[in-house]
């Protein structure tokens, strides 16, 4: 039995970053919320056009830093002064100076694990399949064109209103995106 | 009241204010991805093998040098008593300074907003991963029984014994590999949206795959791009005290000891600006040859080698100046062995390498002042390669000539490389340009989205957004 293919979104291509840009104010104030914009390379000003809040990854690099601060001081304290004990050149078992340099750098290891960690966390990356990278058009987003997508699973959805606004905004061409 | 009452007056720059635009002849996003994709795809030029061919060979000689060092012995090297490190150490800091530039650029420069960076970051970032792999040889095999180079690391032997962390050397193995851990993730995640842009450009299966694996899924998505910039500012954030922190901890290998012309305090900052300068000297040796060979004059433009040599310029004055600080403090410290051990330096046996550091690092970038200078590419070329000849003779002042005499006249002598010595620094450039040529073929060397993000069409409000952005 042959499957019908189910559709995933309307795809609206842009040519311009000013264009995309009003169209993504104009999707914003129509109430939208399964929707995205893609494009080659951030535009400033896009997370405000969108409406999205600040990036939650700063709270995995500070959680990952507290992490890498507090293994290398507790590692080093363990290591040199509960574990084997070795004492040279009449120096205390721990000092937390001389703890500090490796400290410092674990912290900065564990930031940047918590940083990348979290964004690839936060948008479920890696992924190896997704609709819009079967769509031939769609290839330019990495390249010189700019998309709007509105998925047909937003609650606002409708065809022929949805269509009509992508249009309205000043998209030359809107296309389906199978699933 | 008329219109004109009403409108605002916009001042307009003078014309000798206006900046050089970061990318020239007002090229499209398409053409920059085009340009520098085609540097991956197709037939590899002659000049490619003609140069991977040596470095190959090379990296041979590298393998050779080190197999034959860890069968034998640390002997085979000139290091013996007093001059216990010799040029593996030398060689050790030389690379690692080079990789400084790669994350000045990327992460300092990041921070303090100057966009001029994306042109050249990327590969400045691979410069620094390759220079820090060649970095980590020299220790790893100074150790001599190279397969105990495990503890290193926080793992415990046989005998229960952890690695002894109130040794400099120890911070030092913690500096090097979040350096070098850190500078790889920063590469890789700075590389995931061009990655994406070479997979879905791509003709054939295999490298659709590959490049698919390596962009992770990417679309370009704004909630993606949200995340994703916020990362790299973190990301850019840590890893400036980061790069501050390896060479300092690095110096502090030095600083740490006893050895009068080592223990100072101005080792830390002395030699962050040291390595700067050095990497920025290596990276104008391996940009220059290359934006013309890869047609990237637009990209990588006169703007960006004037930029890179006042970068240079302002590093090697601190240099110079601490230099004439040491001596100052030498004098001034009034301990006869610290005065002596500088006046060896400049006027012992090992005169002329002192007096070559001089030329190069104090000399030689003072030329840079001359816009004449920066604006001739082979004059340019040539000076940033005396940079590292003097930075490499600044090493071996360092470590030769304060340890060849030191407290007792008795342990004096003359220190010698021997042919292993000679051939395993040759060889580290095999590594080093084999590494280099291998990404400039196979990912891209211009990092893409960056460089698209600072056009002028980039920018939603200028006028030129309007325009045909996606032309060719």
């Amino acid at each position: 039995m042959p499957e019908i293919p189910k559709t995933f979104g309307l795809l609206a291509e842009f040519d311009n970053t000013a264009d995309v840009l009003h169209a993504a104010e104009n999707v914003r104030d129509a109430g939208f919320r399964k929707w995205d914009v893609y494009m080659p390379f951030p535009i400033h000003g896009m997370d405000k056009a969108m409406g999205l809040k600040n990036s939650k990854v700063g709270w995995f690099g500070f959680l990952g830093g507290v992490t890498g601060y507090t293994t290398g001081m507790l590692m080093i304290w363990w290591m040199n002064a509960i574990d084997y004990p070795v004492l040279i050149g009449g120096k205390p078992m721990f000092s937390p100076h001389g703890a500090f340099p490796p400290s410092y750098e674990l912290t900065i290891l564990f930031t940047a694990f918590g940083a990348i960690g979290g964004m690839l966390f936060l948008n479920r990356l890696p992924r190896l399949h997704h609709p819009l990278l079967k769509h031939k058009r769609f290839a330019l987003a990495t390249h010189d064109k700019f998309f709007i997508v509105i998925e047909t699973a937003d609650p606002k959805y409708s065809e022929a209103e949805t269509r009509k606004l992508l249009a309205a905004a000043g998209s030359q061409r809107i296309e389906m995106v199978e699933e | 009241m008329s219109d004109a009452a009403s409108q605002i007056a916009v001042p307009v720059p003078p014309k000798e204010l206006e900046r050089a635009p970061l990318v020239l002849n007002n090229r499209s996003f398409g053409w920059i991805s085009d340009r520098v994709s085609a540097i991956t795809e197709g037939k590899a030029p002659k000049w490619w093998w003609a140069a991977f061919i040596p470095s190959f060979t090379l990296l041979g000689v590298l393998g050779a040098m080190l197999f034959y060092q860890a069968t034998t012995g640390v002997g085979v090297w000139g290091n013996h008593h007093p001059t216990m490190w010799g040029w593996d150490i030398i060689n050790f800091v030389w690379w690692i300074g080079i990789g400084h530039a790669g994350t000045l650029i990327s992460a300092i420069l990041f921070l303090l907003r100057q966009r001029w960076r994306t042109g050249v970051n990327r590969a400045a970032e691979a410069m620094t991963i390759f220079a820090v792999m060649c970095a980590g040889i020299y220790p790893g095999m100074h150790v001599g029984r190279v397969w105990f180079d495990w503890w290193l690391f926080p793992i415990p032997t046989y005998q229960g014994l952890w690695p002894q962390f109130r040794s400099p050397l120890m911070w030092d193995v913690f500096a090097v590999s979040t350096y070098f851990t850190v500078s790889v993730l920063f590469w890789y995640v700075g590389l995931i949206p061009d990655l994406a842009t070479l997979r879905d450009r791509a003709k054939s299966k295999i490298r659709q795959f590959l490049y698919g694996l390596g962009a992770l899924g990417w679309t370009g998505s704004n909630r993606h791009w949200s995340n994703y910039e916020k990362a790299y500012l973190i990301l850019a954030g840590v890893s400036t005290p980061l790069v501050l922190s390896v060479h300092s901890i690095v110096s502090l290998d030095f600083a740490v000891s006893q050895l009068p012309g080592w223990h100072t305090t101005i080792f830390p900052p002395y030699f962050v600006a040291g390595a700067v300068f050095s990497g920025f000297g290596m990276v104008l040796t391996l940009l220059i040859p290359l934006r013309s060979m890869c047609k990237l004059e637009d990209i990588i433009t006169m703007r960006h080698v004037d930029v890179m040599c006042k970068v240079t310029l302002a590093t090697g004055s601190i240099v110079g100046y601490a230099y004439a600080m040491e001596f100052f403090i030498a004098w001034y410290s009034g301990s006869a062995v610290e005065r002596f051990a500088f006046i060896n330096r400049a006027m012992g046996p090992y005169w002329w390498g002192y007096w070559i550091m001089v030329t190069c690092n104090v000399v030689v970038p003072q030329l840079f002042w001359f816009p004449k200078i920066r604006r001739s590419l082979l004059v340019v070329f040539v000076l940033s390669i005396l940079v590292n000849v003097g930075m490499w003779f600044e090493r071996f002042v360092i470590v030769v000539i304060s340890l060849h005499r030191e407290f007792l006249p008795s342990n004096w002598d003359y220190f010698k490389p021997t042919w292993v010595d000679i051939m395993t620094y040759l060889g580290t450039f095999g590594l080093f340009f084999t590494c280099f040529l291998l990404f400039m073929r196979f990912l891209p060397m211009i990092a893409v989205s960056e460089v698209k993000g600072v056009t002028a069409q980039a920018d939603p409000h200028h006028p030129a957004a309007k325009g045909n952005g996606g032309g060719h």
